[in-house]
């Protein structure tokens, strides 16, 4: 339809030092309506203290068909992970 | 891949409870499947707002006023949730509200029923809240992620619901006898109609073998219709009221209760747009939404002319 508005992702900071984690999206003319429309839908019961909206459209999302070959690299390089190592008993704080 | 591997594939990821992302392949018919289910839900929270609307000018108290207010609130926010996650299928916001302007779309039938007075409003709080609760809790186990996360979201919200109408149907069943008839009378017009929110029975419903199997639902209409029965009965009782339904009674042996049947006519009755108030939400409906087409020309408008003021220094510099 003609005058759809923009989707925006809207993600909450849902306390100081915690990340901003996605929560959903919506519908807004422009950046400044994106955070008043999250504010009234997204954090109606202190969900949050910050917000950080992004046009949907600016987002690239990785092919969920490419994942093999985007992550199977880092799956036999178990020499990255504490655990490969054998650390004898009596050596402690390691 | 061929797709008879890709359908085996995404069988198996939802047999091992691996959640379906917007990006992942899936079947048309799940895709399509899930865009019907999640915008009939939204449509219904949407629609929801209006019978219980109704009421926000008269609740008896500022108290009952600001709850009704912030419950209603949050309905509104339920229908954007949902929107939104039908949106990550591909469907359009647009085209999903003009399905339910034009009466395409199907809704909860519940809401085709009449608020006559206050007491309704803790029935529908109440009972139906409490059927939608029924249905949502096992939806956020369901195998669409936005779906499943919408539905967290919502079942957050939803026990506040339930728990102001009980809070109202306790007042009046306390106070004066013509109170506490109003109750019972908002129970007797309510009962029936929400058991119908779940929907028909399994053996006559024709899309619940492939939701199951997708894991789009995990239980049968007569299963949550049968759990929403017994943990209601017993709240029933607690008000000192009954439910409208004489073969009601409490089986031993299966440790549930039996019930009587439901009237599958009116059901269909009001599926097909022959409810109380079918005709009324519609019109309701899209009144708001030709009525509210001047604020939003005037916030594209508005939003455009922001941007160009953006720009403007730009030009100007340009220009010089
Ligand atoms: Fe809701
Ligand atoms: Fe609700």
């Amino acid at each position: 339809m003609k005058n759809e508005w923009p989707l925006w992702e809207i993600f909450i900071r849902s306390k100081s030092g915690l990340s901003h984690k996605h929560v959903g999206s919506l519908h807004a003319t422009d950046a400044e309506m994106a955070l008043e429309n999250a504010r009234d839908l997204y954090t109606r019961r202190n969900e949050g203290v910050s917000l950080w909206v992004v046009e949907s459209k600016h987002i690239t999302a990785s092919d969920p068909n490419d994942s093999d070959p985007l992550f199977e690299p880092a799956k036999d390089k178990i020499y990255r992970h504490p655990t490969f190592y054998n650390v004898p008993d009596e050596v402690t704080h390691m | 891949m061929t797709s008879l591997n890709l359908e085996a594939l995404f069988q198996s990821k939802i047999d091992e409870e691996t959640k379906i992302e917007p990006k992942d392949w899936m079947p048309d018919a799940y895709r399509k499947t899930l865009i019907r289910q999640i915008s009939q839900h939204a449509h219904s929270e949407i629609v929801g707002m209006l019978p219980e609307g109704n009421w926000i000018t008269r609740a008896p108290s500022l108290r009952r006023k600001l709850i009704l207010l912030a419950k209603v609130q949050d309905e509104a926010g339920h229908g954007l949730y949902l929107y939104s996650a039908a949106e990550t299928l591909g469907a359009n916001r647009d085209d999903l509200v003009q399905q339910l302007l034009s009466g395409k779309a199907k809704y909860s039938s519940i809401f085709n029923y009449p608020t006559l007075n206050w007491a309704d409003i803790g029935a529908i709080g109440w009972l139906v809240d409490g059927a939608a609760i029924m249905n949502q809790v096992m939806l956020t186990r369901t195998s669409y992620g936005p779906y499943a996360r919408a539905m967290v979201r919502i079942c957050k919200e939803e026990s506040f619901h339930q728990r102001q109408g009980y809070e109202i149907m306790i007042a009046m069943a306390k106070g004066s006898p013509e109170q506490k008839a109003m109750a019972q009378d908002a129970i007797n017009r309510w009962w029936w109609p929400s058991l119908m929110m779940f929907g028909p029975k399994d053996a006559e419903s024709s899309h619940s073998d492939q939701a199951l199997k997708w894991k789009i639902k995990r239980k049968t209409n007569d299963e949550l219709r049968q759990q929403f029965v017994d943990v209601t009965v017993p709240q029933a009782e607690y008000l000192g009221l009954t439910v409208p339904d004489p073969d009601l009674r409490w089986n031993e042996e299966k440790g549930s209760y039996d019930f009587g049947e439901i009237d599958w006519e009116e059901f269909w009755s009001v599926v097909k747009g022959n409810g109380p108030c079918n005709k009324q939400r519609l019109q309701a409906r899209n009144k708001a939404y030709e009525d509210g087409a001047w604020v939003r020309e005037a916030a594209s408008a508005h939003a455009a002319k922001k941007e160009q003021r953006k720009l403007e220094p730009q030009l100007a510099t340009k220009a010089a």
